[in-house]
């Protein structure tokens, strides 16, 4: 239990700071930017407390909000992704999912990739829709929200294969 | 009673959702107007810590570049002072109180730039105990930047011009009309100055300048150059696409600008109650 909370305190802030300090600087083309953050809400262990888990990922998207001098869009999406990951996590993974016995190193990998690109687009377009805050610039929220979602969800499958382990 | 009781206790995951959102709203509106967000800036002690440090680091990397930014100032500077009727005290008062000084200048450094998104906030090492206060002005060695926002005892947001939320007047260098220069967050190297009158002599390349007519920036403050202009739908006003001196995305060394008059001037300006 201990060296749960350890470990996953060590990658909430390694995933805050190469957020803040490196990938907020990448602007390809102008303006995308990849947010690998998400993929700590996205590998949360299954069977965990809701109540703690949406404050945590609050706190998380807070911290990169104070970072990045954003208001609350990170900490809106976050939270919003968390509260409906369960949904998510049953339409992709199906009866595995209901029956608990869910393990993220284990599970199909097409069944893996929808169910990161679900959460990365529904979690970039909130961000974006609150940070333009306009409903007039409704073309540009959705353009920033797929070019960004691609190179997020790139980034985090390339994450996950890098850094699985083998055991 | 304990009905009620039960009802949170059953939706406490959603009712604890919609708290934490409303909060998140509620911050993210206030990012969205001027000079409200008290809480959610960078300008605290870890995270300005954090940020000067790597800036420490990254700084060597545009040392060359920002040398040849602040030569080229100082050649400007030097050229003025040798020019034989330059003076800058046209009105000398022998006056031990009055020092004739009514701008105070503080070197910051920017340890946090940023240009890609709708609202660009920077970061620079100046704050509390270097008094630096809300709303004074910053400028680089080449133009405008911007005004300071949040502060803390070692940090200062700053609200760039590449912000929808700050207006700045502005004017043609060579005749007086005057507008408010907004950002429409196309591009981070061209800015908008709206409302200058249709009577207006315009033409491409022409320089714009701040106008003073606010009491955060001195008059004559490079602004950019005429890109493009045309009149707006009612045909009353022009809008100017002003290309930037400043390059945005390379920005290291910034000049603080404090009015010393800032308290006199509005207290004038403040309507009286009479």
């Amino acid at each position: 239990m201990n060296n749960n909370v350890l470990s996953y305190s060590v990658q909430f802030i390694v995933l805050v700071l190469a957020q803040v300090l490196v990938l907020n600087n990448i602007n390809f083309l102008g303006f995308i930017n990849p947010y690998l953050y998400v993929i700590f809400i996205l590998l949360f262990p299954i069977n965990n407390n809701r109540l703690v888990f949406l404050m945590l990922s609050f706190a998380l998207g807070l911290t990169i909000d104070i970072f990045s001098d954003s208001g609350g869009i990170h900490a809106a999406a976050a939270l919003t992704i968390t509260f409906i990951r369960p949904l998510v996590l049953k339409f992709c993974f199906g009866s595995v999912y209901e029956h608990n016995t869910i393990k993220f190193k284990n599970v199909d990998f097409g069944a893996k990739v929808i169910y990161f690109v679900i959460l990365i687009v529904i979690h970039h377009f909130i961000l974006f829709a609150l940070e333009i805050f306009n409903l007039k610039d409704i073309i540009l929220v959705l353009q920033k929200t797929l070019f960004s979602s691609i190179f997020t969800s790139i980034l985090c499958l390339i994450a996950t294969i890098l850094f699985s382990r083998k055991t | 009673m304990q009905q009620i009781i039960k009802f949170f206790l059953r939706n406490k995951t959603f009712l604890l959702y919609v708290f934490l959102l409303f909060i998140a709203v509620v911050f993210t509106i206030q990012s969205h107007s001027y000079h409200k967000s008290k809480f959610i800036n960078s300008a605290n002690y870890v995270t300005g810590g954090i940020y000067n440090s790597v800036n420490n680091l990254s700084l060597y990397f545009n040392l060359e570049s920002q040398n040849l930014l602040l030569q080229e100032e100082n050649a400007r500077l030097h050229s003025l002072l040798s020019t034989p009727n330059y003076s800058t005290s046209l009105s000398f008062i022998s006056d031990s109180i009055y020092s004739g000084i009514s701008y105070k200048f503080t070197p910051a450094q920017v340890i946090k730039n940023s240009y890609s998104v709708k609202n660009n906030i920077l970061l620079i090492n100046r704050g509390k105990r270097d008094s630096i206060k809300q709303d004074f002005g910053v400028i680089t060695p080449k133009g405008l930047l911007g005004i300071v926002d949040q502060r803390s005892n070692k940090f200062a947001t700053v609200l760039s011009i590449l912000n929808t939320n700050i207006k700045i007047s502005a004017q043609l260098k060579n005749t007086n009309h005057f507008g408010s220069l907004m950002w429409d967050t196309k591009s981070p190297q061209v800015v908008q100055l709206n409302e200058i009158s249709k009577i207006a002599p315009l033409k491409k390349g022409d320089t714009i300048v701040t106008s003073g007519r606010s009491v955060i920036f001195p008059k004559g403050i490079p602004v950019g150059t005429i890109q493009d202009f045309r009149l707006d739908s009612a045909e009353n006003f022009y809008t100017i696409d002003v290309k930037l001196f400043n390059d945005m995305t390379n920005i290291e060394y910034v000049y603080i600008i404090e009015n010393v008059d800032k308290t006199e001037i509005n207290s004038l300006l403040k309507p009286s109650n009479e």
